[in-house]
C-alpha cells in the first residue's frame, strides 16, 4: 500500500522504536537463556576431564586435560569464553568425540531443519483447507468433523503417531523404510526417509493450527467488512476468501512461529522412533557420554532458534498491525 | 450439561479411578516376569495381553495411570502455586517494577523450547519422575502468571474492589479476599488442560527414557520398549498409546465442557 509522506514518516518512526525495543528486550533475553543454561550445566556433578580420562589418570594428565578443555579459568571467565565462542560461530570442541562442536551441529542441522520444515509445510497444506472448511460451514456436518478430528489430533502424542505409522507403512505396506537416513546424495530417497517423520510431526501441530485458525476466521467473519461484501452480494465463500482470509492470518502467524519451536523440538524426539541422525540423537548421545559441552551448545542453539523466531514473528506481527507498536 | 463434559468428566474419572484401585488391586503383578506367558494378545484372562516380560498390560496400565497423573498433578500443583500469586502481585503493583519484572520473566520462561529445558534438567539431575515433574511444573508457572495477571487486571478497575479500596483494605488482601474467588473458574479450565499437557508431556519424557525409571511402569516407557517388538505383537505398542491419548482427549473435553459451563459469556457465543 503506497503511503503518503505525512503517514510514512510516524510508521516508520514508530516501526523503529519498536525495533529498538525488542532488539533490546532480544538481547536480554538471549544473556539471561545462555547464564541459566551455562548455569545448569555447571551444577551437573562430576569434573569432565576426569570423566574422558577414567578413573586411573594421573592428576598432572588431569591438569593438563582441563587446561586444554579451558576448564582451569574461574567460572566468569568460562561463561563469557562460551559466549564469545558462541557468537563468533565457535561452539567448543566435543569431550568425546575432540571434534568442534559446531561442525557437530552443522551435519546434524541437514536432518533436523528439513524435517521441522517439511513438518511445518505438511502441517500448513493440511490445517488451512480444513479451517476453511470448518469456518465456511460453522455448526455444521464439516465443522464437526473438522472439530472432531482436531480434539483427537491434540490429544495424540506424536511418537506414539509415529509408531503407528511405521506399524502401518513401514512393516504391513512396505512403502517407506523404519528407520534410518540416507543422506541428502539422493535427495528423493531423503525426502522420502523424511516423510513419515514430518506426518508424525504435522498431524498433532495441524490440530491446533487448525482451531486457531478456524476460530480466527470465524472472528472475522463476524466483523462489519464482512457484512459489507456479503451486503455487495458475494457468496460466503467469495467473502471468506477475499475479506476473510489475509485478515484471519494475524492471528495464524503468531501461532507458526510457536510452532516452530514445538516442531524443533518435537523433532527431537519423533527423531528416536526414526532413529534419524540430528539434532535429537546428538543430544541423547551426548547426555548419556556426558557430553556437557555438546548439550549446553545445542540446548542454546535450539533456544537461540526460538527466541529469533518469536522476534521476527513480532516484528512481522507489528508491521501489519499498528496497535501493537503503540502498546509496546 | 454437554455431552463434552459427562464424556471428559467420565473418561477422566475411569483413568483416575483405575489409578486409585491400584494402591490396593491389579488383576496381575507387575514385578514378576513369566517370560512363557510374554506378548500374548488381549484374552480373557489377560485383558490387554502381556508384555515383552508376560507381564499383565491392563495392570501396568493402572500403574502407569498413576504415574502420569501424580506427575501432570504435582507439576500443575507447582505452576498454580507459584504462577498465581506472581500473577495477583503483578496485577496488585499493575505498571510498576514487580509487575515489569515478573511479566518479562514469563515471556523469557515462554521463550524457551520446554521440552528442550526438560531434557536439559532431567540430562543434569538424572532422570526420573521427580526431575520431570520440576521440568514440566517450572514451564507451567509462566502460564498461570500470565492468566492470572491478565484476568485480575481486568478486575482491578471494577468497583467491588474499588470499594474495597476504599474500605481500607491493602493490595495482597484485596488480591486474595476479592480478586483471587473471581478466578477460581479460569484456573480450573486453565488447570485441566495444564494437567492434559502435563501427561503428554510425561509421556514424551519417559519415552526417551528421562522421566520414571523402572521398575516403575510408566505409559511413555512402555511405549518404549514396544518399539522394539511392534511387528511382533502391535498390542504392546497400540494400547498404553491409547491409555494417553483417552486420558488427554476427557481432560481436554472435561476442560471444554467446564469452560462452557463456568463461564456463561462463552455460553452466549456459542449459542
Amino acid at each position: 500500500m503506497p503511503l503518503d509522506p505525512g503517514v510514512a514518516r510516524p510508521y516508520r518512526a514508530a516501526m523503529l522504536a519498536y525495533a529498538v525495543k525488542r532488539l533490546i528486550s532480544l538481547a536480554i533475553s538471549l544473556l539471561v537463556a545462555s547464564a541459566v543454561i551455562f548455569a545448569v550445566v555447571e551444577i551437573a556433578p562430576g569434573d569432565p576431564a576426569r570423566f574422558m580420562l577414567g578413573i586411573n589418570a594421573q592428576p598432572d594428565t588431569v591438569a593438563a586435560l582441563r587446561a586444554e578443555l579451558g576448564l582451569d579459568v574461574p567460572k566468569w571467565q568460562r561463561y563469557l569464553n562460551w559466549l564469545g565462542g558462541m557468537i563468533t560461530g565457535d561452539f567448543g570442541t566435543s569431550y568425546t568425540y575432540r571434534t568442534p562442536v559446531a561442525q557437530m551441529v552443522a551435519d546434524r542441522l541437514w536432518v533436523s531443519l528439513p524435517l521441522a520444515l517439511y513438518a511445518l509445510t505438511l502441517s500448513t497444506a493440511i490445517a488451512f483447507p480444513a479451517a476453511l472448511i470448518a469456518a465456511a460451514r460453522r455448526g455444521r456436518g464439516p465443522d464437526v468433523a473438522v472439530m472432531g478430528a482436531t480434539q483427537l489430533g491434540v490429544a495424540v502424542p506424536n511418537f506414539w503417531f509415529a509408531m503407528l505409522l511405521v506399524l502401518l507403512f513401514a512393516i504391513n505396506l512396505g512403502w517407506f523404510s523404519a528407520g534410518g537416513f540416507p543422506g541428502w546424495s539422493d535427495p528423493l530417497a531423503a525426502l522420502k526417509a523424511l516423510t513419515l517423520p514430518a506426518i508424525a510431526l504435522a498431524l498433532p501441530q495441524a490440530a491446533i493450527l487448525a482451531r486457531v485458525m478456524r476460530s480466527s476466521l470465524i472472528d472475522v467473519l463476524g466483523e462489519d467488512f464482512i457484512r459489507t461484501a456479503r451486503a455487495k452480494g458475494l457468496s460466503m465463500r467469495q467473502a471468506l476468501w477475499r475479506h476473510g482470509v489475509r485478515n484471519a492470518l494475524i492471528p495464524v502467524l503468531t501461532i507458526l512461529g510457536l510452532q516452530f519451536a514445538f516442531l524443533l523440538a518435537g523433532a527431537i524426539i519423533i527423531e528416536q522412533v526414526f532413529y534419524l541422525p540430528g539434532l535429537g540423537r546428538l543430544i541423547f548421545q551426548a547426555i548419556t557420554q556426558r557430553d556437557l559441552v555438546v548439550v549446553e551448545s545445542v540446548v542454546m542453539l535450539l533456544v537461540f532458534a526460538v527466541i529469533m523466531v518469536n522476534f521476527a514473528v513480532d516484528l512481522a506481527y507489528a508491521a501489519v498491525d499498528p496497535r501493537l507498536r503503540r502498546r509496546a | 450439561m454437554s455431552r463434552a463434559l459427562i464424556a471428559g468428566a467420565a473418561l477422566t474419572a475411569l483413568f483416575v479411578l483405575a489409578a486409585a484401585l491400584s494402591f490396593a488391586w491389579t488383576p496381575g503383578d507387575v514385578a514378576a516376569m513369566n517370560i512363557a506367558e510374554r506378548l500374548q494378545p488381549p484374552s480373557a484372562e489377560h485383558w490387554l495381553g502381556t508384555d515383552h516380560f508376560g507381564r499383565d498390560m491392563l495392570s501396568m496400565i493402572m500403574i502407569g495411570a498413576r504415574t502420569s497423573i501424580a506427575v501432570a498433578l504435582v507439576a500443575v500443583g507447582i505452576g498454580m502455586g507459584l504462577g498465581v500469586p506472581l500473577g495477583l502481585a503483578a496485577a496488585a503493583n499493575r505498571g510498576g517494577w514487580l509487575d515489569e519484572v515478573i511479566s518479562r520473566g514469563s515471556d523469557l520462561v515462554f521463550a524457551f523450547p520446554s521440552l528442550v529445558i526438560a531434557i536439559l534438567i532431567t540430562a543434569i539431575f538424572g532422570p526420573g519422575a521427580v526431575n520431570a515433574i520440576l521440568a514440566i511444573g517450572i514451564f507451567n508457572i509462566p502460564v498461570f502468571a500470565r492468566l492470572t495477571r491478565g484476568a485480575a487486571m481486568a478486575l482491578w478497575s471494577r468497583e467491588f474492589i474499588m470499594a474495597a479500596r476504599v474500605a481500607g483494605k491493602r493490595g495482597p488482601r484485596i488480591s486474595v479476599e476479592h480478586v483471587l474467588p473471581n478466578l477460581a473458574n479460569l484456573l480450573i479450565v486453565q488447570g485441566t488442560i495444564q494437567f492434559s499437557l502435563g501427561i503428554l508431556a510425561e509421556a514424551g519424557l519417559s519415552y526417551v527414557g528421562l522421566g520414571a525409571q523402572p521398575p516403575i511402569p510408566s505409559w511413555g516407557r512402555m511405549l518404549a520398549d514396544a518399539q522394539t517388538m511392534v511387528s511382533l505383537a502391535p498390542h504392546v505398542a497400540i494400547i498404553p498409546g491409547l491409555a494417553i491419548v483417552l486420558m488427554v482427549l476427557g481432560l481436554n473435553l472435561l476442560g471444554d465442557g467446564l469452560r462452557d459451563r463456568l463461564d456463561p459469556r462463552l455460553n452466549a457465543v456459542r449459542a
